[in-house]
């Protein structure tokens, strides 16, 4: 049978994807331009006996998706920059809680208001620094409707594997294009459900470091009884402030994803064998970016693609590898210089990191890019 | 033969970390109480807070207990009763968390009607931090931010309560100690949004400040202050001042949220 074949808009593919990892729980805020996740799930949970409710704010909708996680649901929250800094109380709580959950955010002009229709990159390192606390990050950045898709299913995965907040974020342009997708059939992509405990009730802790790094997860109502709090808590789940607990609760909150980060993090490499230079880029600035890589090869220019996946964990080792043996890297972004400042952080200054900064509402093209690379001694 | 309390609380967690004289504790004994009144299966149940003294209460309870972030009990709540209908979700927490951060939670939860039980242990300070004012200090009363008298108006939380929507809205004291039970019980009985509000006591940040000399005395302010509504009835406006109305303030039938929810679910279902 041939496979079934659309032509959809990111936020449409988002939603999509995730009903194919088994999301049965919504909970949002309207904003633009991440609105239309929120109306599809409306439209399409019902009809599979999940559950969609529009909240009075954006930590509402956070609060909903973790409670409703807490009860075994696989859960989704979507957003834009305002509500993003607004859901920050309640990652930070998902995170220190080990609350499963998938907060789509579609990355749009900010500070503030900003421009509520223009595309940008500048929530990247919101995804990481802005709840308050050490704390674990994943964020993953897809370029395609495709690719939001399925890396919507790869997000529910990784949030229900370790027990964590997951971020997709897409900037403007991603979301609101409409592009071929191919849906994966049933059984095709991988779908991932959380560990549940094999102990009796009596026996069980939320937090039970003896079955590793990731505790399992009783579903409330079905059995077990416990206690989930923000405070820094024991194995029982219950408030301590005994030093070497919370120390160690903290790093194994951090370790759940630095020592698994080769399971996490995704990137492409494309024609970087041999590059002398390398542009880093992602969402719908990689696609520029591959597009200016072709023209540079047409002219003799060695030029490759780094395309990041996943912007959490970012992949230092490997940037740390290819800054022996390349002449520069060049970071194009809709933002002010983000990734381009994580780039220069682990390359130990091995190599230029030329930047093209964009924050005008207006996507970075090609020409751009290649102009920059002239500029490479 | 006495009541068992232990029963229903979580072995090991006592003591609790509540001041003597604190009111809270009489809340949770009124609250165990309602909780085997009803036969609740605490397997099924669902107590959520926010942050504060007061929404310390759920860790003492031997039931799925969630200690949230500072006014976000209601929301969380309403994701867990939302998932899960068919568990009874009880929410307890202080007037600050209640209705100052968490006053857009609560008043949504009113209106939504949503089947939950929301006790508010209004102490009227914001004891946790160390006695600054609420939205539910009196004017002119004393607390930690308000040195010279407190400039603001208080809320009437049972009034905010029937006026955002909730169906069941009823009003106790610590010093009723008897009643309390009884007005958890018939709110959890009730199908809707049920807000119970128990006026109790912080005698450590409150009633220091504001010339209470000890807890005896605050527990007899509620008893002076307190008129039973069927008394009130009798009462003419002027025996009424000053005082507050306990009892059953307001209940009607209304439909309720997760079961209009189930009627979109069948609507989406036939029209697939
Ligand atoms: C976002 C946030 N802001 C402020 C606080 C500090 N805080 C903790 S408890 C509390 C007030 C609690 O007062 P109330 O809800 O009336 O309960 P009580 O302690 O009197 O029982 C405040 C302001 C916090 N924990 N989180
Ligand atoms: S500070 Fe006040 S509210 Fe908190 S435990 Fe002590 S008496 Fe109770």
């Amino acid at each position: 049978m041939a496979k079934k074949v659309a032509f959809l808009q990111g936020n449409e593919a988002a939603a999509q994807g995730a009903l194919y990892a088994g999301c049965k729980f919504f909970a949002g805020y309207p904003i633009t331009p991440s609105t239309e996740v929120a109306e599809v799930m409306s439209a399409e949970l019902p009809k599979i006996g999940g559950k969609f409710i529009q909240m009075e704010d954006e930590i509402g909708a956070m609060a909903a998706i973790l409670g409703a996680s807490l009860t075994g649901t696989k859960v989704l929250t979507s957003t834009s920059g305002p509500g993003l800094s607004l859901k920050q109380e309640l990652i930070g709580y998902g995170c220190i809680a080990e609350i499963p959950c998938v907060i789509f955010n579609v990355m749009r002009g900010g500070p503030s208001t900003g421009m509520p229709t223009g595309p940008s990159q500048s929530d990247v390192m919101c995804a990481k620094w802005g709840t308050h606390g050490d704390h674990p990050a994943i964020c993953l950045v897809p370029a395609s409707v495709q690719e939001t898709y399925e890396e919507m299913v790869r997000a529910f995965n990784l949030a229900e594997k370790y027990r964590t907040p997951v971020m997709v974020m897409p900037d403007e342009i991603v979301a609101h294009m409409r592009e071929r997708i191919v849906f994966p059939e049933q059984g095709e992509l991988e779908v991932i459900n959380r560990t549940a405990p094999t102990v009796p009730p009596e026996q069980y802790k939320p937090y039970d470091t003896s079955f590793g790094d990731v505790p399992p997860l009783a579903a409330y109502g079905s059995g077990y009884k416990y206690h989930v709090t923000g405070l820094n808590k024991m194995q029982d789940g219950f408030p301590t402030t005994k030093a070497e607990i919370v120390q160690a609760e903290e790093e194994r909150q951090i370790r759940k994803v630095e020592a698994n980060k080769a399971d996490i993090m995704k990137w492409e490499e494309y024609l970087v064998d041999d590059a002398e230079i390398v542009v880093v880029a992602y969402g719908s600035t990689s696609r520029s970016a591959r597009f200016a890589v072709n023209e540079a090869r047409k002219n003799g220019v060695k030029a490759g693609l780094f395309r990041l996946q996943t912007f959490w964990p970012f992949p230092e080792e490997r940037l740390l590898e290819l800054s022996k043996k390349v002449k520069a890297f060049i970071t194009p972004e809709m933002n002010l210089g983000m990734c381009h400042g994580v780039v220069k952080g682990c390359i130990e200054g091995n190599a230029p990191v030329l930047g093209i900064f964009r924050v005008d509402g207006e996507p970075i093209n090609p020409g751009q890019i290649v102009d920059k690379m002239k500029e490479v001694k | 033969m006495a009541f068992d309390y232990d029963k229903y609380i979580r072995p090991g967690k006592l003591p609790h970390i509540w001041c003597p004289g604190c009111g809270h504790g009489i809340v949770m004994k009124g609250l165990i109480r309602a909780i085997d009144t009803v036969g609740l299966d605490t397997k099924n149940t669902a107590i959520v807070s926010g942050i504060g003294c007061a929404s310390r209460l759920p860790g003492y309870m031997d039931c799925c207990t969630l200690h949230t972030a500072h006014g976000r009990a209601a929301a969380f709540a309403t994701g867990v009763k939302m998932a899960k209908p068919e568990m009874d979700v009880i929410l307890v927490g202080g007037d600050g968390d209640g209705t100052a951060i968490g006053g857009n939670h609560f008043i949504h939860a009113c209106r939504r009607n949503i089947n939950m039980t929301y006790i508010i242990l209004n102490n009227k300070i914001y004891g946790m931090t160390g006695g600054q004012f609420s939205p539910a200090t009196p004017t002119g009363a004393k607390a930690s931010t308000t040195p010279y008298g407190n400039p603001d108006p208080a809320f009437d939380i049972a009034k905010l309560a029937i006026g955002a929507g909730a169906t069941f809205v009823a009003r106790g004291t610590s010093f009723h100690a008897n009643q309390i039970d009884k007005l958890i019980a018939e709110a959890i009985q009730h199908k809707g949004f049920s807000v119970v509000e128990i006026l109790d006591d912080c005698p450590t940040t409150y009633g220091r400040r504001n010339k209470f000399k000890s807890v005896v005395e605050m527990m007899n302010h509620l008893k002076d202050i307190a008129v039973p509504v069927k008394a009130a009835e009798k009462m003419s406006p002027e025996q009424l001042e000053g005082k507050i109305l306990t009892g059953v303030l307001f209940k009607e039938e209304r439909p309720e949220y997760t079961s209009e929810y189930a009627k979109v679910i069948e609507r989406a279902k036939a029209a697939k």
